[in-house]
């Protein structure tokens, strides 16, 4: 195998495995246990193979590697792969949430598991796509693409509001997707191709930078999601299962933060500068604002939901600080949000397997009869909260300090966040963990079986090796940042100097009290 | 041109649409003269000569040939336009073998109706002048209006061809006074000839009453609001495979028309014309999108959906470009095949007591049929226009249009109309998936009909592995029709 198209196998790898098991064929015990078995033998394969990227991936350069291009639908819209520094990371992220994933459902999930199976490796084989389409149209077909099996998977496993929570998923998710359609149609025009590296390179012209960067924040800002288009984030998380809250927290918040970094922000560098303000704005109300709504929460999955708004408040925030500290902030912060909670929902995901209620008051004093569960939450929740030590914490600082050097108001109001996140998190785990263990219903509940013990252990030894030693991923990250933040940094005042401060500008001045 | 009345014209180029009469006529007199001849061996005769008129078609050369003095036309856009149209007729003629059986409406004259109503359409693409247009329209109009009511026992559907054939009639109406008033202001019937004489003389106001008028008869037949009011009765009223008849060829020839008189009759004119064909692409989105989302009969859905859909060609051949024209004809294709699978959905509908109609009677199909409910369900996604499925592509491809040519408030609404779609069309997965199952179909699905559903399941769903052979055959027909 040459290395032109590792992506491409790495991608259709899980698409392989649902096939196998769209062919499985038996009794139901017996198609439910080789579904399993496949997906988890698909899932733990195809992280293997792009663990064989990360180890051939040159950190020295903001190039994109791994290339691969084939004819696809002509007139310069090619079937176009590959990754770089920002990208690849979160490959790895998913193949590696993937198999815990699947190990989550391994006893929860019991009605339809072969067509379950099916639409976690689809999604899985999409999801990668996104990461990997070095072409607009290609990107789009992935990002879209996915809608489609999480859409079933809330829906037909979820809980009992799951078709409210389906549709507004779908729905909300679609309305910004075909707006961010239209401009790329715009820019194929515009620019002649949607090819991701020549687009890094085209200057489209100021004032249509600002509809197609509006344009596009639609699309990732539902994605991300902000504030005020997260509420649809509670609903699907509540209803979802269990691997599918992991997948939409660990990954399919991820490509909005990675949209903004792959487009807005070199695309469109006159319009991000020009509309930081609104990114900041909505950021910070959105760490502030949801942190205090996840404080009276008193759904366990509902709370962790909106802690994650309240995160990936601090992403946007950095990227659009656009300088190497934010940004490489909120890559770590993506990354690290993503299996730490993955891995809180997964904590919620085993007592819910237990006792099948994720009120809060239903549950304290687990400590008495699991301990390994109460160190392994204990761990996630300090994550969480941004506990120095802990993977949580890097991406935090950086974001921040990043921030700090843009714009002290944006930064200090951002820090207050959190102080919250420690109010909120660190009162669930008091009340789900510590106190007597009073509740009947709890008297005879289990510990983490063995299973669970395999699921949580790789997140739990990934939070704290990269909290103490975030290197390895920073060092992938630098130069491809660097590269991003000094095009970007270039471009805006180029334009500056032709064209003077834009009116945006000064009135995001004007806010911003400078 | 040659000189029509005293030479005998070249009967080649129509050679397709002559063999369909000829056989057309040969099928009616047998099934006249054979005692108890039942549809089927009709359908069957008619099926061979729909592959033989298809392998003339496909051998035929590329090059534009007039000939009946000019008024009749074949060329590449033509021949791509009439193998769709065959491909839907021929598909909606299998699709009807089981249930005219069942219902009663097994007669020799079925498959001879659907014969005729393609060689009208045949007409209609092949029209190069405001004479064969008509004659053509009224051919496949009048067939219509039969195979509507052919159900004649029962009251819904002879309903359902009444009140077509009334709309109808008043559209053919409208059409023809448009046409007469476009001859009398430039001199000619021709569209070549009204072209010439609209760029030399310029445009006036009546030759633009001309063009509403008859744009007006050609949005009847493509069912585009404002004159889309039959469209959810007839669909209801008349038997399923005509439905699926209906909203198949019918529409392909009518766009096919519109396009051959917008552009090579009309070019001068774009602006003009351009204006009436935003507003009609605007009000079918919104009005399909809209009025599907309260519809409890899956065949009035199927009604509203078409009429958005139409809507969403309608924005390619608003651009008024070659791109767009090219994403119309994408869209028709797709359009088509996903069609024929809905309707093979739609036709499995069956109990014991009969065919039902109802929407709610999908409930729990993932679980007594998974195969047939999952490629509804991707159906149902590709109608909504999400990647990667083929209707995405269709989509994709006259909105790219649009925007090229600075339409940007008509791509906005179109999406955003998409949108309000998408949410009818989940609400059938929704159906099928996440609610609990009611009593099941009868099973197995009739072999005809699995084939088909197979078929344009297949191409929905790995359309875009290997999409260039149809935007290079698009883009060759566009070629063709805009030189």
């Amino acid at each position: 195998m040459t290395d032109g198209n590792i992506l491409s196998l790495i991608t259709f790898l899980p698409l392989v495995g649902a096939l196998v098991i769209l062919a499985t064929r038996g009794d139901e015990a017996t198609v439910a246990r080789n579904a399993r078995y496949v997906a988890l033998w698909t899932t733990g394969a195809t992280f293997l193979v792009s663990l064989y990227i990360w180890w051939k991936f040159d950190n020295t350069t903001a190039d994109f590697q791994f290339v691969q291009q084939r004819e696809w639908l002509g007139g310069a819209i090619n079937y176009h792969m590959g990754v770089d520094g920002i990208s690849m990371l979160f490959v790895i992220l998913t193949t590696f949430l993937m198999p815990a994933c699947i190990l989550a459902s391994w006893t929860s999930i019991n009605t339809r598991v072969k067509e379950y199976m099916i639409a976690f490796l689809v999604l899985e084989t999409l999801m990668i796509g996104v990461f990997c389409a070095l072409d607009l149209v290609l990107f789009y077909l992935f990002f879209e693409g996915g809608l489609i099996p999480m859409f079933l998977i809330i829906g037909v496993w979820g809980g009992a509001r799951r078709i409210y929570a389906s549709f507004k998923f779908f729905l909300y998710t679609f309305v910004g997707s075909v707006l961010m359609l239209l401009a790329i149609m715009a820019m194929y025009w515009d620019a002649g191709t949607t090819s991701i590296p020549v687009l890094l390179e085209h200057d489209f012209p100021a004032d249509m930078q600002f509809w197609l960067w509006l344009a596009f924040f639609a699309s990732f800002a539902v994605k991300m999601p902000m504030w005020p288009v997260h509420t649809w984030l509670p609903d699907a998380h509540v209803e979802a299962p269990t691997a599918g809250s992991v997948i939409l927290a660990g990954i399919l918040l991820k490509m909005g933060g990675y949209g903004f970094l792959r487009f807005s922000l070199p695309m469109f560098p006159v319009a991000s500068a020009d509309l930081a303000w609104l990114v900041f704005g909505l950021s910070v109300i959105a760490i502030v604002y949801t942190s205090l709504v996840a404080l009276v929460q008193e759904d366990m999955k509902k709370l962790i939901a909106y802690s994650s708004v309240a995160h990936m408040g601090f992403v946007t925030m950095g990227i659009f600080a656009a300088n190497q500290q934010g940004v490489q902030g909120g890559i770590f912060q993506m990354l690290s949000h993503g299996w730490v909670s993955g891995a809180l929902f997964l904590c919620v995901g085993v007592i819910y397997d237990r006792i099948h209620t994720r009120e809060i008051a239903a549950y304290g004093g687990l400590v008495n009869r699991m301990p390994l569960y109460a160190v392994a939450f204990m761990v996630f929740t300090m994550a969480n909260v941004g506990l120095p030590g802990t993977s949580g914490f890097v991406g935090e600082f950086l974001t921040i300090l990043g921030v700090f050097k843009v714009n002290t108001w944006v930064a200090a109001i951002a820090a207050t966040g959190v102080i919250l996140a420690a109010g909120y998190a660190l009162y669930l785990y008091r009340r789900v963990v510590f106190g007597a263990l009073e509740k009947d219903t709890l008297k005879s509940i289990l510990d983490l079986n063995r299973r669970e013990v395999v699921t949580l252990a790789p997140l739990l030894a990934a939070t704290i090796f990269f909290g103490v030693y975030p290197s390895p991923i920073m060092n992938v990250t630098a130069v491809s940042v660097e590269n991003l933040v000094t095009n970007y940094t270039a471009a805006v005042e180029a334009y500056r100097l032709a064209e003077g401060p834009g009116m945006m500008s000064q009135v995001a001045n004007l806010l911003s009290g400078n | 041109m040659e000189n029509a009345i005293t030479s005998v014209p070249d009967f080649l180029p129509a050679l397709p649409e002559i063999l369909m009469a000829v056989g057309a006529m040969a099928l009616l007199m047998y099934g006249v003269f054979r005692k108890s001849c039942d549809a089927h061996e009709t359908a069957y005769g008619a099926l061979a000569l729909f592959a033989l008129v298809a392998a003339l078609l496909v051998i035929e050369p590329n090059a534009s040939i007039e000939t009946f003095g000019g008024m009749f036309v074949v060329d590449g856009f033509t021949k791509f336009m009439k193998l769709l149209i065959l491909l839907a007729a021929a598909a909606a003629m299998v699709m009807s073998l089981t249930f005219i059986r069942r219902e009663g409406m097994d007669r020799f004259e079925f498959p001879v109706l659907i014969v005729l109503a393609t060689l009208g359409m045949f007409m209609m693409v092949s029209a190069n002048g405001l004479i064969s247009l008509y004659m053509g329209l009224e051919l496949q109009s009048l067939s219509l209006y039969v195979i509507a009511a052919f159900h004649r026992d029962n009251t819904r559907a002879t309903e359902a061809g009444l009140k077509y054939f009334v709309l109808g009639a008043l559209a053919s109406g409208m059409l023809l006074y448009g046409a007469s008033l476009i001859y009398g202001f430039t001199g000619s019937v021709q569209f070549a000839s009204i072209a010439a004489v609209l760029q030399s003389d310029g445009t006036n106001i009546g030759v633009i009453f001309g063009i509403v008028f008859v744009l007006a008869g050609l949005a009847f037949k493509i069912s585009a609001v404002p004159f889309h009011m039959w469209t959810p009765d007839v669909y209801e009223g008349a038997p399923t495979p005509v439905t699926a008849f209906f909203a198949g060829a019918p529409k392909v020839a009518a766009m096919a028309l519109i396009l051959r008189v917008l552009f090579v009759a009309f070019p001068s004119m774009e602006n003009e014309w351009q204006q009436i064909v935003v507003f009609i692409a605007i009000a079918s989105m919104l009005l399909g999108a809209f009025a599907a989302i309260g519809q409890s009969n899956i065949k009035r859905l199927m009604a509203y959906s078409s009429i958005s859909h139409m809507g969403f060609a309608m924005v390619g051949l608003a651009a008024g470009t070659p791109e767009g024209v090219r994403g119309v004809l994408i869209y028709l294709v797709i359009y088509v095949v996903m069609n024929a699978g809905v309707f093979c959905c739609i036709l499995a509908m069956q109990r014991k007591e009969g065919y039902v109609e109802g929407i709610s009677e999908l409930a729990g199909l993932s679980r007594n049929q998974p195969m047939v409910a999952f490629v509804m369900a991707m159906l149902m996604f590709s109608l909504a226009g999400v990647p990667p499925l083929a209707g995405f592509f269709g989509k994709f491809y006259v909105f790219m249009a649009a925007v090229q040519a600075g339409l940007y408030p008509l791509a906005v609404i179109g999406v955003l109309s998409s949108v309000v779609g998408a949410f009818y069309y989940l609400r059938i997965v929704k159906i099928m998936y996440f609610d609990e199952p009611a009593e099941a179909f009868v099973q197995p699905m009739p072999g005809e009909l699995t084939a088909i559903l197979g078929i344009s399941g297949f191409f929905t769903l790995f359309f875009f592995i290997y999409p260039a052979p149809l935007i290079i055959g698009a883009q060759a027909a566009v070629g063709a029709l805009l030189p």
